[in-house]
């Protein structure tokens, strides 16, 4: 009788948990079959950049609602983990915001690569990062890479700075500290806004680029909504951050003499489109050595999926090889750019990374 | 011997010798003190809500005492002074309970729909979905978390509190059990993804590798919640029972244990509410699925936390129905923790000695 | 007056119902043995679960702490974790001297202060907060918090800005180590709430009455048996919170604006990082010898909760020599 009510309650949360199910997962039989039965079936581990954690989510949807029995996780724990993972043979791909480097990318390094395979580091999400601010009265700001390191690095305190003035004749510069908000997390994105700065503005930006924040001073917040956050409660901000994240901010146009483009997605298409791939890796090996200094939208960030070249499984290499097959493909691309602000492969590099893909095994 | 709990009578001491200050003195004086911070302030030029609020109740405390000591006497006034500060604590603590509390439930409500209780994210993006998948997730857990903490924290207050007799063990244990207070969650993370990984081959992500961390994190704030109530258990409980000839293990179980029950069961809500919150630990070791899965042995595993974190860090475009998401996420929580304090009380009650 | 008996803590917890008390039959006696194996042995269990996470934490440092400084991603190891090693003590100190304070008047207020019914709801409610994810004070540090308190720091820093603590310019979005700080004691409060407030509901109503009754006001009668009664306890409770506010990892991350500095001024962008969020924020682009550096700031942060445990242990130690207590 003391009992009665305890075991009441039990077997309620008992019968909860053997009819454990979601509405919207009917396996196999329930999900339509779009491209009229896919044979395959499987589970994929993916691990890396957060960066990519939007776009793998929608690429995701659509991969296991065309293949109903796969399934895929994709862990956004960091580049830095997911290319620990992927070495010690913990993820089936990583996502990663930096290729390997020619050092780490030896044979045998990998886990679920057979012994004499290296990885492939293929380009599949091109990112613009966008320079957002939050000044009252300003509605429009232009920046050349000089004055922008000038004001992350701190040299550049006010906002009615000559220099900045200089850049924006028209507009009415109030006459207020500028508080400049960097990432507190170590970040592909930091990296290539600062790579982005340190080779066009190398004069001012003298620290080589890097995930974590070089310089002393400034504001610091967490991950791309923090710094959203932070530009957006505070007062007379600056910050950077992946633009599909940045709607409702102001963005800053960046450019050199009297050109200056937004943050969209032809014009990081077409600085990555004019960058050239490292020198001296395999044919399939495909990380770039992006240009800042070639026409376009000059902060991108370029974020790979890493492969095998030859997996241990080959159930594994043929899941891997649908799926990012499907990533690298104009379907896949289309949905990245819709979905997750990306910018497209051009038709060039995408042709690489699909012969790369082929050749996985 | 009385355990139940009653807030003693209100002390009307020597108002035979002390004069006595009327009863609307307190409201009065912190009338006139809210009344002359606003005036200094807005002769100042400080006004603000804040800035008046502060300064009033500065003054009033300060009025008050000086008023009291004058007429009552210091002990009097002390009295006062203490009753007017741990009222005063309390309202402040209230402030950021309410507003945090209050922005979750509103925010919350707007997606704890069926659907939110029905659906995974699998294969969805943008509206609609839900979190049914971490709510197992969550559950699973921590589940076995608790049901791996609980009776390993409480068996060792037991022995620290009646069997160890401040020996050597026994010191270190306690000792140690306050070194892993201090564990960092994501450290209990990687301790468990790294011995998973050895035991199970590397990468290894499920739900009973979360729990593993969860336990870590858990079983020393088990222990130190339960040994502080079985301390406070009278002695004279005890030797009773042992002159009636009960032997110590039955007179723990039968007679310390249901006299602590009330606050042990608080300590363990507490450690519950302690880990099922932790989302570092969980990415690491369960990772992150949009999936449901309810085998703790295959596969990863979402939970709350991490759905929460997950859907706030990095939304999808547009980004409205996500942060709808992780505010049901974070308000199912909360609500996950009530239910459990409420069984917690529950089952206190219903073990708990009834005295009076 | 002031020595009321307090229950015997340690030795005498039970100890004095020796075993000659118990009368001795063989299964009353497996029963015993087979209780007494189990407690101690759940005990020397968590011994066990320490050493392998101490055993896990030094194995992984080792490689960082040998290692050559050129090959160590972050550079020297000492000088990289002396900012952070500060940065957690410091929070953790801004956020218990905020927390304890608050937490006794919440605990006293509801256990002898507030009328029980509405005693009960209270406590429940504070309780609730104990559930509230590290993630959603994150939130709500940013959101809500920092943008409160700032107009409090610029004023702060305009009329007291002679103190050091106050001094340097103001954060532009307010999120400081002060307001992580409070982020933290807001986060521990339920926590030392929760324990302090059972203990003192356990105290014996025959001391408290007969304080009383010889005369005492009420805070009188509070101060000479409730906390006396509840010290150990509030210590217990404050060592938990406290573990909990060196240990906090995502809340700090999210709030705090990190620079690698040592300072004691609470309200500039320029704030020390603590070891747990650091290790939150680079854990994710982490690799080859820089996890292990990572791992090694958590070895130290272990090793600062060990310390602060010891110093507290003694500080109890001494106390209860004159405490009149057993």
């Amino acid at each position: 009788m003391k009992f009665n009510r305890l075991t009441a309650v039990l077997g309620l949360s008992c019968a909860l948990a053997f009819s454990a199910c979601a509405a919207n997962e009917g396996g196999g039989a329930a999900a339509p079959s779009g491209e009229g039965g896919s044979s395959m079936s499987g589970r994929l581990q993916g691990t890396g950049a957060s960066s990519q954690k939007v776009v793998q989510e929608n690429w995701v949807a659509e991969f296991q609602t065309a293949n109903p029995d796969v399934t895929i996780t994709y862990s956004p724990e960091g580049s830095g983990a997911g290319r620990e993972a992927f070495m010690g043979g913990g993820a089936d791909f990583a996502g990663s915001d930096r290729a390997f480097t020619a050092d780490e990318n030896q044979p045998g390094a990998f886990g679920k690569c057979t012994a004499d395979s290296i990885a492939l580091d293929l380009p599949v999400y091109i990112s613009p990062i966008a320079v957002i601010f939050n000044v009252d009265g300003v509605d429009s700001l232009k920046l050349n890479a000089e004055t922008l390191a000038g004001i992350f690095k701190r040299d550049i305190t006010r906002w009615d700075d000559a220099k900045i003035a200089a850049l924006n004749p028209d507009a009415k510069l109030p006459s207020a500290n500028i508080t400049a908000v960097h990432r507190s997390d170590d970040s592909g994105t930091t990296e290539n806004f600062t790579d982005y700065l340190h080779q066009v503005a190398g004069n001012v930006w003298d620290k080589a680029a890097g995930g974590e924040w070089a310089y002393p001073g400034g504001e610091a917040a967490k991950g791309t909504s923090g710094v959203v956050a932070a530009v957006t409660n505070g007062v007379n901000t600056i910050g950077y951050a992946d633009a599909s994240q940045t709607k409702d901010l102001k963005k800053v146009e960046i450019g050199e003499g009297d050109t200056f483009v937004g943050p969209s997605e032809e014009a990081a298409a077409q600085v990555v489109e004019n960058s050239p791939q490292v020198p001296g890796r395999s044919e399939h090996d495909l990380a770039l050595n992006l240009d800042r200094k070639a026409e376009g939208y000059p902060i991108v960030l370029v974020s790979y999926a890493i492969v095998c070249q030859s997996y241990k499984d080959a159930a594994t290499a043929e899941l891997v090889k649908s799926y990012v097959g499907y990533m690298a493909s104009e379907q896949g691309q289309q949905v990245a750019m819709e979905k997750a602000g990306a910018a497209p492969l051009s038709a060039m590099l995408s042709e690489k990374v699909k012969a790369a893909i082929d050749s996985v095994a | 011997m009385s355990t139940a709990v009653t807030t003693p009578q209100e002390a009307s001491a020597n108002s035979l010798i002390a004069g006595q200050l009327p009863k609307y003195t307190p409201w009065a004086t912190l009338l006139v003190s809210l009344g002359i911070a606003a005036g200094l302030l807005n002769s100042v030029g400080h006004f603000s809500i804040t800035a008046v609020a502060l300064s009033g109740i500065a003054l009033f405390l300060v009025g008050m005492f000086a008023l009291s000591s004058a007429v009552e006497g210091i002990r009097k006034a002390k009295d006062r002074l203490a009753r007017q500060m741990v009222s005063l604590f309390f309202l402040v603590a209230l402030i950021p309970l309410i507003s945090l509390i209050a922005g979750v439930a509103v925010r919350g409500s707007e997606r704890l729909d069926g659907k939110f209780f029905s659906y995974s994210m699998r294969n969805i993006v943008g509206e609609g979905g839900g979190a049914i998948h971490a709510v197992y997730g969550t559950l699973i857990i921590t589940g076995i978390a608790t049901l791996v903490s609980v009776p390993i924290g409480m068996l060792s207050a037991i022995f620290l509190v009646e069997y160890g007799r401040n020996g050597r063990l026994a010191r270190s244990i306690t000792f140690f059990v306050d070194v892993m207070t201090g564990i960092p969650s994501i450290v209990a993370g990687l301790f468990a993804y790294t011995v998973f990984s050895i035991l199970f081959g590397p990468g290894t992500k499920t739900g009973l590798a979360g729990a593993a961390a969860l336990s870590v994190l858990m079983i020393p704030t088990v222990v130190r919640s339960t040994e502080e109530m079985l301390r406070l258990v009278s002695n004279d409980l005890r030797e009773s029972a042992y002159a009636l000839g009960v032997p110590k293990w039955r007179t723990v179980l039968k007679v310390v244990l249901p006299t602590s029950i009330a606050g042990i069961i608080t300590g363990m809500i507490l450690a519950i509410a302690r880990v099922i919150g932790e989302t570092a630990p969980l990415l690491v070791t369960a990772g992150l699925t949009s999936s449901l899965n309810t085998n703790p042995i295959n596969g990863p595993m979402t939970t709350l936390p991490v759905f929460v974190y997950y859907s706030y860090v990095t939304p999808g475009i547009p980004q409205e129905p996500y942060y709808a998401r992780a505010w049901a996420g974070a308000l199912t929580l909360i609500l996950i923790v009530m239910g459990l304090n409420l069984i917690g009380r529950l089952v206190a009650w219903r073990f708990a000695p009834k005295s009076r | 007056m002031s020595t009321t008996t307090q229950p015997s803590t340690g030795t005498a917890g039970g100890g004095s119902g020796d075993d000659h008390h118990e009368i001795i039959h063989s299964s009353k006696r497996f029963g015993e043995r087979l209780f007494t194996q189990l407690t101690k042995g759940s005990g020397i269990g968590i011994l066990v679960i320490l050493a392998a996470v101490a055993t896990f934490l030094v194995g992984l440092s080792i490689p960082a702490l040998t290692a050559d400084v050129k090959d160590l991603p972050y550079g020297n190891f000492w000088s990289y974790v002396a900012p952070f090693a500060f940065g957690t003590v410091w929070a953790a100190a801004l956020a218990m001297v905020m927390a304890v304070p608050v937490s006794l008047g919440i605990a006293l207020f509801i256990s002898h202060y507030a009328p029980k019914r509405m005693a009960q709801t209270l406590g429940y409610i504070i309780d609730l907060l104990a559930a509230v994810p590290s993630v959603v004070f994150g939130l709500w540090g940013i959101n809500t918090l920092a943008p409160a308190v700032r107009p409090l720091f610029l004023w702060l820093n305009e009329n007291l800005g002679w103190i050091p603590l106050f001094s340097g310019a103001v954060s532009g979005t307010g999120r400081t180590v002060l307001t992580a700080a409070i982020v933290l004691a807001v986060m521990v409060l339920p926590i030392i709430t929760a324990i302090t407030r059972e203990v003192f509901l356990q105290t014996p109503r025959l001391h408290e009455e007969a304080s009383l009754a010889l005369g005492a006001t009420k805070w009188e009668m509070i101060r000479q048996a409730v906390i006396p009664f509840g010290m150990p306890g509030i210590i217990s409770a404050s060592m938990l919170g406290l573990g909990r506010a060196l240990g906090e990892t995502m809340a700090v991350a999210m709030v705090l604006s990190p620079d690698d500095v040592i300072n004691f001024r609470v309200l500039t962008s320029q704030n020390p990082n603590t070891i747990a969020s650091n290790i939150a924020l680079s854990f994710p682009e982490a690799y080859g010898l820089g996890v292990n550096q990572l791992i090694a700031t958590g070895l130290v942060l272990f090793i600062i909760t060990l310390a602060v445990n010891m110093t507290a242990r003694w500080v109890i130690a001494r106390r209860s020599e004159f405490s009149g207590a057993n």
